[in-house]
Order: C-alpha cells, then structure tokens, then sequence
C-alpha cells in the first residue's frame, strides 16, 4: 500500500532564499509524524507543498501516491494552517457545511454534529466565528480539516492558541485519529505536546532534515555519570544497563564510587543539540 | 495548481461565501447608503433643474427642445453616478480576493479543497459581476424613473444604455478581480480607481479632440477606449440616451457637460466579452503560479 505522504528531495526556493533543501519524509496510515524545527525551518512550506498552495522547485511529494496538488491528493487531505481565519459572519456550522459542500462530503449535518462534538464545539455550532476565542476557531479549524474522513491530516501548530484543556481534547482527536488509520503530519513548537502524541520526529533546520527517529530514540541514553575520590567523569554511549559493570571496574581498580547517574536526553535536548540552541 | 472539473454546488458555495465576506464588510451597506444619497440628490436635482429651465422659456422659439435638452443633461449625470458607484461595487466586492485573503489566512482553507483554483477566482468573479450587474441596472432603471416622473423625460433608448452601463461596471470588476491577485488590498484599490479615473479622462480627450479638431487628441482617445473599453461602453450608452435628438437640442447635447458621447462600431460588444475573457484569463494564470 502506498504511503499516506511520501516527499523525496523535496527542494523549494522562494527566489534566494532556500526555505527546502532536499527533504525526504514518509508518513505512513495510521502514523503521527511531527515536524520540529525553528520558525523558518522550513515546517509550513513543507505542509503547504502537501497541501498543493505551494509548488516545489524540484522533488516529488505525494498524497497517497498522488502528486501533491493534485484533485486526487486533495481529496485525500485536510489541513489546517498556521494562520488562517474563517468568515466572521458565518456560525461554526455554517463554516463545516460551506467546507463539506467544497469538498464534496456527503456527510450532512450528521457528520457536522459529529466533528463539532469532537473538538468540543458542540455547544457552539451557533455562534459565529467573530464571537469565538482564538481556541475555539482554532478547534474550528480541526474539525474542518478532518470533514470527509482524510487519509492525512496536515496540521501546522494546531495548539498554538490552545489552552492545556483545549490541548488535551487535540490530543485525545489525534489518538482517535490515529485509531481510525488516519495519517498526521503535525508541525509544532510544542516539544511535550509532539513528544506525547507523536510515534515519529523529524528536526527540520535551514530546510534539511538533521535529526529523525522516535521521540524515545531521540531522548536517549546519553552516558553515565561517575563521581569518584579522583572527580566526576562521564562514560559516554553508555546506558542504564551498563552502570552496574562500570561501577565494578572502577571498585575493581581501586576507585571508590560515590555516585552514578544515567545520563538521559530529553527531546528538548535533542532539539536544542539539533538547532545549535538558535532562538526561533 | 491543477485543473479540476467544475463542480457546481463547490462553485455556488464560493457565490455564498464571497457574497457573506461582502456583508462583513460591510460593502453593501456602504454602497446602499451612497446610493440613497445619490438617488436623493439626483431626484431634488431634476426637480428644480427642470422647473428652472421651463421657467427659462428656451424653447420659445422652437429650436431648442428643453425637456430634451435637460433630461439628456441630467441623466447622462446620473449615468455617470451609476457607473460611478457600480465600480466602487465591483471593486469591493473584488477587492482582496486573491493576495488580501491569502494573506489574512482566509484563502488558504479554501483553495485546499478539490474544486481547483480556475472554478475558485471565476466563480468569485461570477457573483462579483453578477452583484454589480444587478445594482446597476437597479440603480440606472430608479434614475430613469425619477427623470420620467419629475421631468417626463424618456431617453432615445431605454433598455441598450442600461446593459452598456452595467457591461462597463462588469468589466470594472474583471479589471479590479486581476489586480487582486498581484496586489496587496490598498494598492489594488487604489489602482483600479486609476485605471478608472484614466479611462475617464481619455473619454474627455476625445471630447476635447473633437471640439478642437486635433486628430492627436482624437487618437490617444479612441487607443484608451479599446485599451479600457468601459470607456468606450459609457460613451455609448451616453450616445445612446440622445441617438435620435437631431438640431440644436442634439449639439448642446453633444457639448453637455457630462457628454462625451460617442457611436461605437458593432465590434464593441464583443471585443468588450474578449477583453473581460482575457483579463478573467490573466487572473486565472496568474492565480495558478501563486504560491500561497
């Protein structure tokens, strides 16, 4: 079976500026992928290229084998972006109907009940969108993204305007999309939120992919700590397992151990290490 | 980016939505109170400007037809007015369409869907046009009542100025619709008001060209009204009003203020569907190689 997104060498330039420089990623069905990276990393021209509003310099990027942009690669996402707005005067159902009717979703006011129950806006199907927090046109925003049942969702810092409730309903969505076989490319900031909902991560800097791996992967192991009469070293690539055997080489060679402590990176870390520390 | 089969309901729901983003801001409003005024002042204008030319007794001698000569006058004023505030409709209902709502975020979760960026601007230009059409036609039939009522004066032609008129603001609109996609909301604003004000003056140049004689005057004129023909459909319909006023009344006509008359061939209709095609085509391609 095809991927849900697959981009090879992808490679966008925005006349000098390189915002992609050759990414290759693969989201598989039923996989949440999150994009890290600094802003101007390259995360939003990498869903925008996904979604067809931007078109690649070179490379291929496709949506369930179909080129990305394409009528049948449309069909096959929803996406929510970074900034975007909904017409103020419309009430929340009145935006699902006006995006099931551009879709061509036959889901009727059932499927509009059903995403507005989701992202906890049921309550609020009648109240227009100028009345409306920033939170809730963002969950808005989600509901409309997920409107004809897509095979990925493209979503570009969904919880930047949440509060922790509102993140924890976008958790709870995503782990249920998940279960429905749905794929997710998820660009955040949010280094918890991605390491709590993500099954892989990629760290995009200047355009290139320096990092990838699951979010244990990339919080790993990173050393033993040692404090002995002589001082404290560090034994690096070691993990918890090895502890114990350097603890008794180094009795064994005469040290006399007062401490071990197993190094373990988070995911910030990684991130940090990745970005060289560059504020966003 | 892709060419996608049009979907009517897709292309109605874009209607909707323009027609909805229209009343948020209020374009509607503003353009019906302008109206109002306008309409108000055109009515007390006529009023007094008719009982003042009667009173004047030019047509004592016969050779000056006064209710021809003042209807002619004050509705080729309040057709100016109409096309006037038809491109002010037709550029607000455009205005923004393409870089302003892209970058506001109001674009993107449209253009996303499967319905293809083509069906998009053409429907957003459909409901536009059709809005502006309507208004004009409204507007112009209200003023051709006022001036029947107030000063029972009927043009030369009743029904071919109204369609010139709103066929001019259509193509005001198309203008306005293609500026959109390469200009920020202000600019494009702006421009378009330019362009019209330019089409305009290249009226009064020939008007001027013809009363001097200068055959340069002329020319630069007859380039701007192929080069905008809602110029040159204004001064056909302006033509058309007082077609068949022969003598004295017909040439006072022709001098009027708000004249700048002029016959146009029989290609002018269909050049003029040419030229929106075209523009509605630009905004197309263009539209297309934006990245948004």
């Amino acid at each position: 079976m095809t991927s849900a997104f697959l981009a090879e060498d992808l490679r966008k330039h925005y006349g000098p500026k390189q915002a992609l420089r050759g990414v290759s990623l693969e989201v598989a069905d039923g996989e949440v992928v999150g994009l890290l990276g600094p802003n101007g990393a390259g995360k939003s021209t990498l869903a925008k290229i996904a979604c067809g509003l931007v078109a690649p310099t070179a490379g291929v990027a496709t949506i369930a084998g179909h080129r990305a942009g394409s009528l049948a690669a449309r069909q096959a996402i929803g996406y929510l972006a970074e900034l975007f707005r909904f017409p103020g005067c419309a009430s929340a159902d009145e935006v699902i109907s006006l995006h099931q009717r551009l879709a061509g979703s036959p889901g009727g006011a059932g499927e509009r009940a059903e995403l507005l129950e989701l992202v906890g806006l049921a309550d609020a199907a009648a109240v227009r969108v100028s009345a409306m927090s920033k939170g809730m046109q963002q969950r808005l925003g989600i509901a409309q993204a997920l409107i004809g049942s897509p095979r990925l969702l493209l979503l570009d810092e969904p919880t930047s305007a949440l509060d922790p409730a509102g993140r924890r309903v976008v958790r709870r969505l995503l782990a249920e999309v998940r279960s429905r076989g749905v794929a997710v490319l998820l660009s955040s900031h949010l280094l918890g939120e991605v390491e709590l909902i993500c099954d892989r991560v990629a760290i995009l800097v200047d355009g290139e992919v320096v990092e990838r791996g699951t979010p244990a992967e990339l919080s790993s192991a990173r050393g033993v700590e040692v404090e002995t009469a002589s001082g404290t070293r560090v034994i690096e690539a070691a993990g918890r397992e090895d502890a114990p055997r350097i603890v008794a080489e180094l009795v064994a060679a005469g040290e006399r151990v007062y401490g071990v402590r197993v190094l373990a990176s988070t995911l910030e870390d990684s991130y940090l290490e990745a970005v060289g520390e560059q504020p966003g | 980016m892709t060419r996608a089969p049009l979907r009517l309901d897709a292309a109605r729901a874009i209607v909707g939505f323009a027609f909805a983003e229209s009343l948020r801001r209020r374009v509607f409003a503003v353009v019906l109170v302008l109206t109002v005024i306008f309409l108000a002042l055109y009515g007390l204008g006529s009023y007094f400007a008719f009982r003042e030319v009667e009173n004047l007794g030019l047509g004592g001698a016969a050779l000056i037809d006064e209710r021809q000569l003042t209807g002619s006058t004050v509705f080729g004023l309040a057709m100016f007015a109409t096309l006037f505030l038809g491109a002010v409709l037709g550029t607000f209902l455009t205005i923004g369409v393409v870089r302003g709502d892209a970058e506001t975020g109001l674009l993107q979760p449209l253009v996303v869907r499967p319905l293809g960026r083509p069906t998009m601007l053409v429907s957003r230009y459909a409901g536009a046009a059709a809005a502006t059409v309507i208004y004009v036609l409204g507007v112009y039939a209200i003023a051709l009542g006022l001036t029947r009522v107030l000063g029972d004066y009927t043009p030369d032609s009743v029904i071919a100025p109204g369609l010139a008129l709103a066929a001019a603001a259509a193509i005001i609109a198309a203008i306005s619709m293609l500026a959109s996609v390469f200009m920020a909301s202000t600019a494009q604003g702006i421009a378009v008001f330019m362009i019209f004000g330019a089409g305009l003056v290249g009226g009064l140049l020939g008007q001027i060209g013809s009363a001097l004689d200068s055959p340069s005057l002329e020319r630069i004129a007859e380039i701007v009204t192929w080069v905008l023909p809602f110029e040159a459909l204004y001064q056909q319909a302006l033509y058309l009003i007082s077609s068949e006023t022969l003598g004295i009344t017909g040439a006072l006509v022709q001098l009027g203020p708000f004249g700048g008359a002029q016959q146009a061939g029989a290609g002018l209709v269909v050049w003029a569907a040419v030229y929106t095609a075209a523009v509605i085509a630009l905004a197309v391609a263009g539209f297309a190689r934006r990245d948004l």
